[in-house]
């Protein structure tokens, strides 16, 4: 679905992306992480054609996304951050309306489930409405596009408790095989059990891109009364540390997301070199 | 759902249903919910959902039927209860007669506790 080989882009002198590669595929929602400015929102908009990469290649659905055909413009969604792009004087139902035809695949029921499983008045002004409410008018439109590449940026930022849930459970009964999802985020917490693979990226290359089944193999994520030598990474919680290990004895543990990402920021090198190699 | 912090997802799913099956919400022979409705329900990544099934499917604990969905096997109940026995003997007995053994409960306050329930002495 997504080809990237040897990417880098440049805001004047300051590099953000340098020589990153990675590939995608449909039926695969994954997470994006990275430290602030990793350039995680930067990706998102060379993937969506908003940002023209410097140098080397970026193939969304054999398109080239900054080229914005239409057949291509007509398969992807990105959904930024900010949502108050959206808040016209209309309704969600009207802005649907006129926004709906660009999006062949459009399900205009799933549309209205997911509206009233937000509990959300898709009859109501869109510029009344908060920000936690605008977002959610966002992404009831953006999985109903039923597109074949959707980019969300953020999205549990500005979701209330219940709504994040409600988030989880839509993504998992909405989003389609043929749809390949890319989420950006810093709540890990928001987005646990929902995000597989995981891609940990910095400015100078895709740190680890692998499915949790293989993260399990590869590391484990155990609780001890003290820090063993070779952890990885540890850190203090309830009834001893929280560590990560290399796993060489098969045994097999909950990835811990945030773990796993404090564990690849301090050990670049050799978490990129374990997973490298088959 | 409240998920351990240690199990994996899947094997939390997969002894999730397991135990359903025990209990009989999902009768031997009769569909299981589908993966889809099953990751919504939980708020999980339908491919964690399609990995416990895939593990129910080795241990003999569900069957496919191809383009109808997953059914629980015939006599899937006693392959449950054998290895919810094992699990129980090997993992979790050895945990409390290692408390037992801390807190020096004697046996005939423990057969009370576990014959009688609440009330001993």
């Amino acid at each position: 679905m997504i080809q990237i080989k040897d990417l880098s882009f440049k805001y004047g002198n300051k590099e953000v992306l340098n020589h990153i590669s990675m590939n995608l595929e449909a039926g695969k929602i994954y997470g994006l992480l990275g430290e602030n400015g990793a350039g995680k929102t930067t990706l998102l908009k060379i993937i969506g054609g908003l940002q023209k990469p410097y140098c080397g290649e970026c193939l969304v659905c054999n398109e080239i996304p900054f080229q914005r055909n239409p057949s291509f413009l007509s398969r992807i969604y990105y959904l930024p951050e900010e949502t108050e792009y959206i808040q016209n004087d209309c309704s969600a139902f009207d802005y649907a309306k006129l926004n709906a035809p660009f999006y062949p695949k459009f399900d205009w029921e799933k549309f209205h489930t997911i509206l009233k499983e937000f509990d959300l008045d898709g009859s109501k002004k869109l510029n009344k409405l908060s920000h936690g409410q605008t977002k959610k008018a966002a992404i009831s439109f953006a999985v109903a596009t039923n597109v074949d590449l959707l980019l969300l940026d953020e999205p549990s930022n500005g979701l209330d408790i219940p709504s994040k849930t409600t988030f989880r459970r839509i993504m998992a009964e909405y989003c389609l095989d043929t749809t390949c999802t890319l989420i950006s985020t810093h709540q890990v917490r928001d987005l646990e059990n929902l995000i597989d693979p995981i891609i940990i990226l910095d400015n100078h290359a895709v740190l680890l891109n692998e499915s949790l089944e293989r993260i399990s193999e590869k590391l484990c994520f155990t609780l001890e009364i003290s820090v063993p030598t070779d952890a990885l990474y540890a850190e203090p919680t309830l009834g001893g540390y929280l560590c990560v290990r290399r796993n060489e004895y098969g045994h097999e543990s909950r990835v811990n997301i945030e773990a796993l990402f404090n564990a690849t920021m301090q050990n670049k090198t050799s978490i990129y070199e374990l997973f490298k190699n088959a | 759902m409240n998920f351990d912090e240690h199990k994996p997802i899947y094997l939390q799913i997969a002894d999730l249903i397991c135990e359903k099956i025990l209990n009989d919400a999902y009768p031997e022979d009769e569909r299981v919910p589908s993966i889809r409705d099953m990751g919504s329900l939980l708020g999980v990544n339908p491919n964690t959902v399609m990995r416990s099934f895939e593990y129910l499917k080795t241990i003999e604990v569900i069957y496919d039927k191809r383009g109808v969905g997953f059914f629980v096997t015939p006599g899937a109940k006693q392959v449950v209860k054998n290895i919810f026995k094992q699990a129980f003997l090997n993992e979790e007995l050895p945990q409390i007669v290692k408390k037992v053994k801390l807190l020096d409960i004697d046996s005939e306050t423990l057969y009370n506790h576990i014959v009688h329930g609440q009330q001993s002495r």
